[in-house]
């Protein structure tokens, strides 16, 4: 696949700011998006997901416009920093909403799930519950969950800043692998340099509303980094 | 919040549903007091202001004494995290909430009434004096028994948020036991007593079976029991009217100050952990702490014991062979549970219909908390409105339990929304994005991420509002009649007569019915309280 | 001839039940009336008897309490008979409109100071009187100002005068002893009153559990003490101003049941009736009894005066004295 987005003049504005973006990004890969903080990083994630509604501007996956598309309708996962399990199902049940809402699924789509625990290193969590498992092992879930659904977008929205340094290594490297074997592509929320400089191919920056910075990571660590 | 348009739209619309019948048969029933002030006659005067000061009178002396006497109980079990019997001592706390009035009184009377234990007692130390409970001394009595439990309960969560650095840092700079209750405890106390004093003020203002069985006439009456007077005594609308009125001005205006004030159950998750108090360790301090817990445990435990005794000793075989006494327990289990199971969906619909709406139309989302507003409404009222309208348009013999199910629905209403709505905010904080995010909405959300995450708060609610419904006396004081008759009829009815003995059977078991469905708010309750013992 | 008997006693046998739930006397009263010690049952089967019918009682708490349900109730009521007012109520219970002339024969009816209305039977009548245990009270009121003045801490039980007619009766008493001056007495007497029970079942009861030492009932309530209990602790206080009598009266309503509702009343003045009064409702017959009174009731008090007021004044002035009396209870 190749994923493609584009952020028409997409305007914004409430608690008396106002932001404005601009982008236009293809091909897979890990788009890292780093800024200060309230620079305007979730708000252009959740119009990305439509969680919000631009006042002005077109939002466009792989060339199709998604106004007055719902969440749910989007090809995109959404990767929280917290809460991306339903506490009161078991793993299995959790993943199995990424592909049907309604819980009805085809036997291969069943046999993909274990594969997905697997290949995000969780085999046989099948049964568990969510609050068996530590931070970064949810968050393992919410990937797994992801690669069953066969999206080309995937937002993580800081997902791992509650994990520890050697997690979220782990974790990043997981990022990868996950990417090079679907070709999605990932925009990541991070402010960590290291991790920028180690995982992602593309970088943008947001300041005070704006995209400031799109371009290679290699030319963000020369300028800005 | 975000979810799909049609699940907003089917949320909104059943809760505009809701809402719309809740009103309508509110303001039917005051649209037709206001049509029945025809030619009769104003309450005298000095009757109404007689009235009208009762009723503030007994609600600031129970509320002072309430939390009077339960500031030294708080404070006494907050500095003890734990001991032999806390969790019994909690247990206490919560027990008053899940007993029915009635046999409350029952039980305050079989100790503290003319020919109680505490009388006994007296005359066998040859006191001559007798002390009496009808009355404000009753009043204030019975009051006390109830609400000095909840305030102490308060009290202790509030206590027991303040941070235990709090406590580390006063030890070391050797802090006198006044000088912790002045600069440790009281602070975190006076942001909560103006809320907890408000509620039992509200609680007050609003109690009829307790001033109905022990007030003791007209200068001891309030405005609810002069209502039911005017409908069911005097026959004249035009004053339960007027009553109503004044009834009603009286709670708004304690609804609007409360609203001025804290709520004193927020914040439940407050922080803790164990607080450092070795001003606990002296003797001094356990003879006083034990002392206080002493009586408390005896003030309340002992007419919980009396109505246990008494019911067991009374002729239960007499009482089941009674066709009356199964006919009454019928009645009161379909009006509970009808009752019950409409308060819960009716708050459900309302309260996820207002989490459904944008948060920018805050006129509209205050409707939709219709179900808190129902506390200023009194329920003898609302009953006396209907009451005038089933004598106008026909009084058809079922009417008279639908209107009762419909009125303890409208009482349980502040109740249950209390339960559910902090739950489904959590619930809707914690997943609403990501239901969004998959897509998950309609029946197919409301199967899989809601329903089961909210059955037991739903249950809880219906629970309570069962209860609170089984062991009401107020709405079918005004209905009843000799066809209708429900198990608190039936139980102020001999509470009246000298037939003691078929009170104390009644009492006992209207008591353990009850208890057993409050049961799941009791335990939540007492989850919430003790969640760092 | 035995053959013939015998159809005849299986023809009656097979039509019984028709002929028993032909038609029931629904009878409106009071609740001291219906209970298990009261007359009710005994009424109940000594007409049953005769009449082939079923009696139904609708028991209220009290004589006034019937009033009012009788106004609310208006033409869609489902009484037949309505038995428990007494003299002070029968011109707003005629202003309803809802009671027929009993047009039966009532010369052998005697009550004091004498009774004669066309559509209101008397069928017993007392004296009010404060009953006080002689036990707890060494020296009872001698009249009612004694009662007023009396020390506070010797509580009286009294009855809601909107719903109870010894409670009514009660109001009267005072505006014939105190006049104008009324108010000030209720504010005085409120001091001793312990509880205002909604009948006199209630006040009754709380009297004999010990809860007061005084209740307001009728002269002739120790006889049962006396006679049932074999007990004389119970007595009565005379006062010297005079006792009100009260005489409770019956009537019917314009029923479809007329002819059964007229021979209720009929009988209600007849010794099967009347017999069951003094022993059973504690009051005293209207009428002649198959057997002379129990020689306790020579016992009770005789009030030398007896207050009473005509129905139509003591209408007229029933809401402004009860409003009088709720204005003036206060401390």
């Amino acid at each position: 696949m190749t994923p493609e987005i584009k952020l028409d003049n997409v305007t914004i504005g409430y608690e008396g700011r106002r932001f404005v973006y601009d982008l236009a990004l293809s091909g897979g890969g890990i788009v890292a998006v780093t800024g200060p903080s309230g620079a305007g990083k979730s708000t252009m994630f959740h119009l990305i997901a439509g969680f919000v509604s631009p006042d002005s501007g077109g939002i466009l996956l792989d060339g199709n416009g998604m106004s007055g598309k719902s969440p749910g309708e989007r090809p995109l996962t959404y990767i929280f920093q917290d809460h991306n399990l339903f506490a009161h199902l078991d793993i299995k049940t959790n993943i199995a909403l990424g592909i049907s809402p309604r819980l009805k699924l085809t036997p291969e789509q069943r046999s993909e799930i274990s594969e997905a625990l697997a290949k995000v290193g969780l085999a046989g969590f099948e049964k568990r519950m969510p609050q068996a498992l530590s931070g970064g092992e949810r968050q393992r879930v919410a990937f797994a969950r992801a690669l069953v659904r066969h999206r080309p977008f995937m937002l993580l929205d800081e997902p791992f800043a509650s994990l520890d340094e050697d997690l979220r290594r782990a974790m990043g490297d997981l990022v990868v692998e996950l990417q090079r074997e679907t070709g999605m592509m990932v925009l990541m929320i991070s402010h960590d340099r290291q991790e920028i400089a180690r995982i992602a191919g593309r970088v943008i920056e947001i300041r005070d509303g704006r995209i400031s910075f799109s371009d290679s990571r290699d030319m963000w660590l020369t300028t800005r980094g | 919040m975000i979810e799909a348009i049609g699940e907003r739209r089917f949320w909104v619309g059943a809760g505009g549903v809701g809402l719309t019948l809740l009103a309508g048969f509110c303001l039917a029933a005051f649209a037709m007091l206001l049509a029945s002030a025809a030619a009769s006659s104003w309450p005298p005067f000095a009757y109404l202001m007689r009235i009208f000061v009762f009723t503030i009178e007994q609600a600031v002396l129970s509320t002072l004494l309430s939390l009077l006497f339960a500031l030294p109980l708080a404070l006494a079990i907050a500095r003890r995290p734990d001991f032999p019997g806390r969790r019994f001592v909690l247990v206490l706390m919560i027990l008053p909430l899940g007993l029915p009035v009635l046999p409350a009184v029952f039980g305050l009377l079989e100790i503290w009434g003319r020919t109680g234990l505490v009388n006994d007692i007296g005359a066998g130390l040859g006191s001559t004096s007798r002390l009496s409970i009808y009355g404000l001394s009753g009043i204030l009595l019975a009051h006390v028994f109830f609400n000095l439990p909840l305030a102490a309960r308060l009290m202790l969560k509030a206590l027991e948020r303040v941070p235990s650095d709090e406590w580390r840092l006063a030890a070391s700079l050797g802090f006198p036991r006044f000088s912790l209750f002045r600069f440790v405890e009281w602070p975190a106390l006076i942001r909560v007593l103006p809320g907890i004093a408000g509620l039992i003020f509200m609680l007050c203002v609003t109690s009829f079976t307790i001033i109905l069985t022990l007030g003791g006439g007209p200068q001891n009456s309030t405005l609810e029991v002069a209502i039911y007077q005017a409908l069911k005594f005097e026959f004249d609308p035009a004053r339960a009217m007027i009553l109503s009125l004044a009834q009603l001005a009286l709670t708004a205006v304690i609804f609007w100050l409360l609203r001025l004030f804290p709520d004193p159950e927020e914040d439940r998750r407050g922080a803790s952990g164990r607080p450092f108090r070795p001003d606990a360790r002296p003797v001094r301090a356990l003879l006083l702490d034990g002392l206080t817990l002493g009586v408390f445990l005896i003030f309340v435990g002992a007419p919980v014991l009396a109505i246990v005794i008494a019911g067991l000793g009374s002729n239960l075989e007499g009482l089941a062979a009674d066709p009356k006494f199964w006919q009454a327990l019928r009645t009161s289990l379909t009006i509970a549970l009808s009752a019950g199971l409409l308060a819960t969906v009716l708050t459900y619909a309302m309260v996820r219909a207002e989490a459904s709406l944008p948060a920018r139309s805050a006129p509209i989302r205050l409707l939709f908390r219709f179900p808190e507003f129902m506390l200023l409404i009194p329920p003898l009222a609302l009953g006396s409105g209907w009451f005038l309208v089933l004598l106008r348009f026909g009084m058809a013999d079922g009417a008279g339990p639908i209107l009762v199910v419909l009125i303890n629905m409208g009482m349980a209403l502040p109740f249950a929304a209390r339960i559910i709505a902090p739950e489904l905010a959590t619930h809707l904080k914690r997943t609403a994005r990501l239901s969004a995010s998959l897509g998950i909405s309609g029946f197919a959300r409301f199967r899989i991420v809601d329903w089961p995450v909210m059955r037991a708060p739903l249950l809880t609610a219906f629970s309570f509002a069962a209860a609170l419904s089984f062991g009401d006396l107020g709405a079918v004081a005004l209905f009843g009649s000799d066809n209708f008759i429900t198990l608190p009829s039936l139980l102020y009815a001999s509470l009246g007569s000298y037939r003691s003995m078929d009170a104390a059977g009644l009492s006992l078991i209207t008591g353990v019915i009850c208890f057993l469905l409050t049961l799941p708010s009791v335990r939540l309750e007492s989850a919430r309280l003790g969640e760092d013992a | 001839m035995r053959g013939i008997s015998l159809i005849f006693a299986t023809a009656m046998a097979a039509l019984s039940p028709v002929l028993a739930s032909a038609q029931t006397l629904t009878i409106y009263t009071y609740e001291s009336f219906t209970s298990e010690w009261g007359p009710g049952p005994k009424v109940k089967a000594a007409f049953e008897k005769t009449c082939g019918c079923t009696v139904e009682y609708v028991s209220l708490a009290d004589g006034v309490a019937l009033l009012t349900r009788l106004k609310m109730e208006g033409g869609a009521t489902k009484a037949d008979i309505v038995l428990g007012l007494d003299t002070n109520l029968i011109e707003e219970a005629k202003a309803t409109n809802l009671f027929a002339e009993h047009g039966i024969d009532t010369s052998g009816v005697t009550v004091p100071g004498g009774f004669s209305d066309p559509v209101f039977v008397p069928y017993d009548y007392g004296h009010f009187a404060v009953i006080y245990d002689t036990q707890a009270i060494k020296n009872p009121p001698k009249s009612l100002k004694e009662l007023v003045d009396g020390n506070p801490d010797e509580k009286i039980v009294i009855e809601d005068p909107r719903t109870s007619t010894p409670g009514l009766g009660f109001i009267y008493w005072m505006r014939a002893v105190y006049g104008d001056q009324t108010p000030e007495a209720w504010k005085k007497l409120s001091r001793r009153i312990l509880t205002v029970t909604p009948g006199w079942s209630e006040a009754y009861g709380l009297f004999t559990k010990g809860e007061a030492p005084m209740v307001l009932s009728y002269t002739t309530s120790p006889a049962y003490h006396m006679i049932a209990e074999k007990n004389d602790r119970y007595q009565a206080a005379e006062f010297s101003e005079g006792h009100p009598i009260q005489i409770e009266v019956a009537a019917m309503t314009r029923t479809e049941n007329e002819e059964l509702a007229r021979s209720f009343l009929k009988f209600m003045i007849s010794p099967d009736f009347q017999d069951i009064i003094p022993e059973n409702n504690w009051m005293m017959p209207v009428a002649k009894t198959s057997t002379p009174l129990n020689p306790v009731f020579d016992k009770l008090v005789h009030p030398k005066i007896t207050l009473s007021m005509a129905p139509d004044e003591s209408a007229k002035v029933r809401k402004a004295y009860v409003d009088e009396w709720l204005a003036a209870s206060g401390k």
